[in-house]
């Protein structure tokens, strides 16, 4: 596709700290280049605004290559912008065109708690994965790889599972800011692992339990979170910790 | 949500099934005779007691989930995603679910109710089922009703009966389409058979 450059209007919530009360500013953006990354377009806004003496605007990222789960916007209504299986930092500014006005939002969820502006407190991912997100290994040389025979489809499901990027875009999506996919991912990496065996049914009670602490609400399928996750996470995980969980409280 | 869904799914089919007689067009007689059998059996007397049960818990557990749920966000998005990330009656299953409540009160009401107080309070006279639909459904505004209810009852379904399999556990790439294409024609033909009484003897279709 052909370069581009475009002038934008950038709507952006803005709010000082967690118990501010925020509200949207408008920003114009211009010579944006098709070819930067929807974090650099913010990056030369927040240029813009400290030249202009202004605050420039919080929000999280790190790796900018799609792996570490920070770069957490709601662009236009849409979790992690229009692309799917995308995070912000992978999408392009050619998915916009000159003229066109764009509304970022934080991650809105009580559990997930407004820092600054676009950055929210994820650390209730971080105590759901310390409830059970581990499994028990003895001490002393490691085992060798082939050792535990594992399932190459199970082995798989695993993997596809372990593929979270604990990014929170399933909560933000959720009408019911459910944690369900994101706990669901992280049950099932280990469900289908001889190595999770040990942990197995206190492993699920645990990371729902800490879930419902967290104020997260629950799964009523409507498949929001699938449909935005970064990573392709598909809600037959989401059935899978169901099982996990039916099968725990009866044993 | 899903065990008491898929139970009260059973009883539809059971529903819309001693409905189904109707059209034997037989002036009723078929129908009368199962509802007798329905209001009589000891046996089924004992099973409404569990109806009413999985109706009540249904009812009690959709209301926990949506007040709990409207609780997770303080602070609403601006900008939404439409259909754009799921289909419109996944999201509003409270408010087809209270549609539904509504509808179930009027419906019980007419025909539940009258056919217990004469039952218990007229001693059992030969009761005409059939005939008392006759006379309900002259009435436009009932059978109006009753497509509302009806209406709400497909929509209900469609997300109802494949998500009630998600919720048990039951979500495997082999049986996936034939959850979602029976879940599909299970929305469809019993709100249909359900929609097709009223309609039928308000504009006397039947003998």
């Amino acid at each position: 596709m052909q370069h581009y450059t475009m002038n934008l209007t950038v709507k952006v919530w803005r709010q000082a700290n967690t118990n501010a009360q925020g509200k949207f500013e408008t920003y114009p953006v211009k010579d944006i280049s098709s070819e930067m990354s929807f974090l650099e377009m913010i990056d030369v806004l927040n240029d813009q605004l400290i030249i202009e003496g202004k605050d420039p605007i919080a929000f999280d990222h790190d790796c900018r290559e799609g792996i570490c789960g920070m770069c957490s916007m709601y662009i236009d209504g849409r979790a992690h912008g229009p692309w799917t299986q995308n995070t912000t930092c992978q999408l392009h500014m050619r998915a916009y065109k000159d003229g066109d006005t764009i509304t970022i939002e934080p991650w809105r969820a009580t559990a997930f708690p407004v820092i600054k502006d676009l950055v929210v407190d994820r650390t209730a991912f971080d105590r759901i994965q310390q409830a059970g997100g581990y499994i028990t290994v003895n001490t002393g040389n490691a085992v060798d790889g082939n050792s535990i025979p594992i399932e190459k489809a199970n082995a798989d499901a695993s993997f596809a599972a372990a593929m979270c990027i604990g990014c929170g875009a399933c909560v933000a999506a959720c009408k019911n800011s459910s944690a369900m996919l994101f706990t669901s991912a992280k049950v099932s990496q280990y469900a289908l692992l001889p190595q999770g065996e040990i942990e197995r049914s206190t492993r699920v009670l645990n990371m729902v339990a800490q879930m419902d602490k967290e104020g997260f609400g629950s799964c009523t399928n409507t498949g929001a979170c699938e449909a935005e996750c970064p990573k392709g996470i598909s809600i037959s995980n989401i059935a899978r910790l169901n099982r996990e969980y039916i099968n725990a409280s009866l044993s | 949500m899903g065990f008491t869904g898929l139970f009260l799914i059973s009883f539809l089919v059971i529903h819309a099934t001693v409905n189904g007689m109707i059209f034997f067009n037989d002036n009723g007689a078929m129908f009368n005779e199962w509802a007798k059998f329905m209001s009589h059996n000891w046996i089924v007397r004992f099973l409404e007691l569990g109806l009413f049960a999985g109706f009540v818990l249904h009812i009690i557990q959709g209301f926990s989930l949506t007040l709990k749920n409207q609780k997770t966000r303080n602070t609403k998005y601006a900008v939404n995603p439409g259909n754009a990330t799921s289909k419109w009656y996944s999201r509003s299953m409270g408010i087809l679910g209270s549609l539904l409540l509504i509808f179930l009160c009027v419906h019980l009401g007419q025909f539940w109710l009258e056919t217990k107080v004469d039952l218990y309070g007229a001693q059992d006279p030969s009761y005409n089922l059939y005939a008392e639909l006759q006379e309900t459904f002259e009435h436009l505004w009932v059978v109006i009703v009753y497509l509302v209810g009806v209406v709400a009852l497909a929509w209900h379904l469609l997300h109802g009966f494949p998500s009630a399999f998600q919720t048990l556990g039951i979500n495997n790439s082999k049986y996936n389409g034939i959850i979602k294409m029976l879940g599909t024609a299970f929305s469809i033909v019993v709100p249909l058979l359900f929609a097709l009484m009223p309609i039928a003897l308000h504009f006397h279709w039947l003998n």
